[in-house]
């Protein structure tokens, strides 16, 4: 086949709209976050105290920060589905550290230093380390998916930011269940939830990301 | 490459259907493609001969993936990174592990290459692995110059039906292209 008449071809093939990545990307978590949030209200249901939680500035300010880490997490899964080398991928957590690392102050100035430990332990951090990546793989499942269409520079770490992507719509999700709120126990458990999504993500980036 | 922001406004205009546009885009991509395929296979001391088959691998490949440009950066540094991921890709397979630095291929390449077009000799045998209905499109479209719309006559279908017909083909193409080397 001559390369013109494979011109012909491509011209042919006529363009739909554009699915940029981004767009992609929120279809796939608007459609994976319908079913985790499915299994959410059949197996966990919210906190019974929820409107009352809305009032402490422990559950909102992490409400922030799970906002925070999905918005950033977002930003540089998108960047990392393009072939151009994405600029700074750690400038787009930037935001993310400086709350974390606020958060983590403020709440070690106003809690004694006594219950540091309760707080950090608190009372869900193994169905936290079940529930994060329980409600993160379907939102992961198609992330990849997507994923598929666009063109990745490097598939592991695409793989990789849908992993964190997916991990960040779960925790979004988990949140309302949880009764602990100190940022203590979500920087420490939330965080190490996120891992193993991260990992499936990367090892499936690698695998099925490919271009 | 010439003028960027012509190419970026040919893809422009190719995204809101200028299919004229979107052709002689291609052109041009694919001579300047040819010239740094043909470079970077002799920079790798490999022979010129399946440069065409990298072309049109390439071509393939920013014809499916042509969503992941961003309108508001320049069309040239996305093509060169598809350009450099299916060169590195192709190399790889071959077993060529050294690094060829096709940054520097694509910045001395000012203008287009004038070598003359060559012919894919893979794309020939991927061709005859797809579905018979996938190639019959293929073909009338591509080797006899038939619109969808007559290649659906001939074939009795209609003309939407051939283009989703042609569009599974041509990603089945650009799968086959990856396994037939790997």
């Amino acid at each position: 086949m001559k390369t013109d008449q494979l011109v012909a071809a491509l011209v042919a093939d006529r363009k739909g709209p554009v699915w940029s990545p981004a767009r992609l990307m929120a279809a796939a978590i608007a459609i994976g976050g319908f079913a985790s949030i499915a299994i959410f209200a059949w197996e966990f249901g919210p906190r019974v105290d929820l409107a009352a939680a809305f009032g402490t500035w422990r559950f909102d300010l992490k409400l922030v920060l799970v906002l925070v880490a999905l918005v950033a997490a977002f930003g540089a899964c998108s960047a990392l589905a393009r072939p151009v080398r994405a600029g700074s991928v750690p400038r787009r957590l930037l935001p993310l550290v400086l709350l974390a690392v606020a958060a983590l102050v403020l709440e070690l100035a106003v809690l004694p230093q006594a219950s540091w430990t309760t707080r950090l332990i608190g009372s869900n951090a193994l169905v936290c380390l079940t529930a994060i990546p329980l409600f993160a793989l379907a939102p992961l499942a198609g992330l990849i998916l997507a994923l598929r269409r666009t063109a990745p520079a490097s598939p592991t770490w695409s793989g990789a930011a849908a992993g964190a992507l997916a991990a960040a719509a779960g925790a979004a999700i988990y949140a309302f269940h949880c009764f602990d709120d100190s940022p203590l126990f979500v920087l420490t458990w939330y965080s190490l939830a996120a891992l193993p999504v991260i990992a499936i993500g990367a090892l499936a980036g690698n695998r099925l990301l490919r271009w | 490459m010439s003028n960027s922001d012509d190419l970026s406004s040919l893809m422009r205009a190719a995204r809101a259907g200028d299919d004229e546009a979107y052709r002689r885009l291609l052109m041009q991509v694919a001579a300047w493609l040819r010239g740094i395929t043909r470079r970077g296979l002799a920079a790798a001391g490999r022979r010129v001969d399946d440069s065409e088959d990298i072309v049109q691998e390439a071509l393939l490949a920013m014809h499916l993936k042509r969503d992941t440009w961003d309108e508001t950066q320049p069309l040239e540094p996305w093509l060169r990174a598809i350009a450099r991921h299916k060169l590195v890709d192709h190399l790889r397979r071959r077993g060529v592990t050294d690094h060829v630095d096709i940054e520097d291929l694509t910045e001395s390449l000012a203008a287009p290459a004038n070598d003359p077009a060559g012919s894919a000799a893979d794309a020939r045998h991927l061709l005859a692995g797809l579905p018979e209905r996938q190639r019959h499109i293929v073909e009338g479209i591509s080797l006899e110059g038939q619109s969808a719309r007559e290649v659906g006559a001939r074939l009795g279908m209609s003309e939407g039906a051939v283009r989703v017909t042609l569009h599974r083909a041509l990603k089945a193409l650009a799968n086959a292209y990856r396994r037939d080397r790997s």
